[in-house]
Parts: C-alpha cells; sequence; structure tokens
C-alpha cells in the first residue's frame, strides 16, 4: 500500500494540488481533505499546504486555525503522526500552537517570490530524515510574512534541541537566526517557508524539493505498513 | 447591559514593525519633520452584551488575546464604553 498523504484544503489555499501531484510522482497517494471535515481519515501524513487561507483576514493562519479539520489534525499530531506545513501552512501551524513562534512581514515589506538556498541543520524531522546535515538545497520561497520571531529563551531552546531543521544561507525576509524552518519537540511536526513540492521535477528548475518530500513519505510508509 | 468596546493592536515593544518604520521613513518627503517611533497597528470595535462591565471586559479581553491579537508578537489594548438601552 503507497502511504496516504492528506493536504489539507482551506478555503483560499492554492498549492494543494503541487503536494498531491509531487506525492503522486513519488509514488504516494495524494488526497484532499475538505477543512471543513472533523476527521483526517486514515491518512499516514497531513500536510497544510500554501496560500492564503480564509483570505490571510486578520493574520495569516489565525483564522484557518479555528477551521474543524484542525482539531483533528492537533490529535493527529499528539500521537506522532507526521505534519507538515508549508508556507501558508507554517504560519496555520504557528498560530495553532503546534509549533512555537510566528511569521512575520518580512522585513524589507516585499513580497518574496524566488529560487532561495536553503541548508539542512538538522536531520531528526519527518521533512529531513534522509537528509545529510549541511545540504543545501534550491527551493523557491513565495510570500510575504515569512520572518520568523520568537522570544530568545524559544530561539536557544529550538537550537539547543536541533529543532531549527532549516536555514537560509542568503537571509531574504530579516527571519531570526535565518530560520526558514522549524520542527516540535518529537520532531513529527514541521514548519519551513519554502515550498518543497515548487522544487520536484526538472521541468520546475529544482529537484532539490525532493529528498524532503522522500523524508516525509518515507515516516508516511512506515506508519502505512505498521 | 450593552458596551461598546473598541482594541487596538499592536506590536510588542521590541518586535520590529517594518510597516511603521516604512511609513516614518516616508514622512520627510512628505514634509514632515521631526516625527519619530512610529508604529503600525489595527483597530477593531463590537458590541459586547454582558451582566455588567467587568464581565463584558474579560470576555473582550479573552477575544483579544485569543483571536485577533498574536501575543506571541502584540499586544491589545481594550476601551469599553457602555452604550444606552
Amino acid at each position: 500500500m503507497p502511504p496516504r498523504i492528506g493536504v489539507v484544503v482551506f478555503p483560499g489555499s492554492n498549492c494543494e494540488y503541487d503536494v498531491v501531484q509531487a506525492a503522486d510522482w513519488l509514488g504516494a497517494e495524494g488526497e484532499l481533505l475538505w477543512h471543513g471535515a472533523s476527521s483526517v481519515g486514515s491518512v499516514d501524513a497531513v500536510v497544510l499546504p500554501g496560500g492564503f487561507a480564509h483570505g490571510d483576514y486578520l493574520r495569516p493562519g489565525a483564522l484557518a486555525r479555528f477551521s474543524p479539520i484542525m482539531d483533528a489534525v492537533t490529535s493527529f499530531a499528539q500521537q506522532g503522526g507526521p505534519v507538515v506545513g508549508i508556507c501558508n501552512g507554517f504560519q496555520v501551524l504557528t498560530e495553532a500552537g503546534l509549533l512555537p513562534g510566528a511569521l512575520q512581514k518580512n522585513n524589507q515589506l516585499r513580497f518574496l517570490c524566488q529560487p532561495t538556498l536553503v541548508r539542512v541543520t538538522s536531520t531528526t524531522s519527518v521533512l529531513t530524515g534522509l537528509a545529510n546535515e549541511g545540504d543545501e538545497l534550491l527551493i523557491p520561497i513565495n510570500h510575504f510574512s515569512g520572518s520568523y520571531v520568537c522570544d530568545d529563551d524559544t530561539l536557544h531552546q529550538l537550537e539547543d534541541e536541533g529543532r531549527v531543521v532549516l536555514r537560509y544561507v542568503d537571509n531574504p525576509n530579516g527571519s531570526v537566526g535565518d530560520i526558514a524552518g522549524i520542527a516540535n519537540e518529537a520532531g513529527n511536526v514541521v514548519g519551513l517557508m519554502p515550498h518543497p513540492e515548487r522544487a520536484s521535477h526538472p521541468l520546475l528548475g529544482s529537484e532539490d524539493g525532493l529528498v524532503l518530500l522522500r523524508s516525509l513519505l518515507d515516516v508516511a510508509g512506515a506508519a502505512a505498513a505498521a | 447591559m450593552r458596551f461598546q468596546a473598541r482594541v487596538e493592536v499592536q506590536l510588542r515593544p521590541g518586535i520590529a514593525d517594518p510597516e511603521g518604520a516604512t511609513i516614518e521613513r516616508a514622512l520627510p518627503a512628505l514634509g514632515f519633520e521631526g516625527v519619530e517611533h512610529v508604529r503600525a497597528g489595527r483597530s477593531f470595535s463590537f458590541e459586547v452584551s454582558a451582566p455588567d462591565e467587568a464581565s463584558a471586559r474579560t470576555k473582550a479581553t479573552e477575544l483579544a488575546d485569543r483571536l485577533l491579537a498574536n501575543p506571541v508578537i502584540e499586544q491589545s489594548r481594550l476601551e469599553l464604553q457602555a452604550l444606552g438601552s
């Protein structure tokens, strides 16, 4: 059985099909999950995709956090299920309290849409298990509010516990510690601003996102086989 | 009783405010000199029904902290005024 990846669709999400397509290329089965659902069904991993959930009204992720499916996503995560938030999905995870800190407007107030070099700085998360520490990956970013911010204690904790999984090589948005992606304590919940699904095929200009998606599918596959 | 609530949300002191900074940089070009420390924010208004002012305040404060502001980076200030019945 190929692993099943549930991709949550909020009103305003716009990267859900890209994630499903990338999962398909890697031999997994992508399944769209409506935000109004009260369960994630029998998926082996959950992805919160990029976009503008609920129009990003109030703040990115502020309203999506109250979508009915988020209770199910939270319990799935608490039971150790792999959950990855990409871009807007990362913003939703911080608003929902599944990851610490917050994502602020980019420091130059510019919407950034560009291939960006990120370095893998921890391999203990569900998104980086198959990567090597120090790997540099060229993956697009596409955001206005991607500047990661947290208090000093949280930053030290993230660094000491190896929970900063990706850092920008050349910080584009003012994120503290050049942070591009972080994990929760258990490593099963990861949020990142770059879009690995947009670097998943030679036609897209980079395949560097594949190692991240493969890592996720690897964990999901193990869950599917269990 | 009904109360008119106004909630002002701003980034916490110490959190960089690129919007405020950009506004501040634009001011001299418009001829406004001597204006400093611009901070951007948002304001919300709504009406609350509650038995008394204390409970209206509790409700509005909780609403502000749980939804209108993200306490990780923002702080909120509440003004409450009783509405005539």
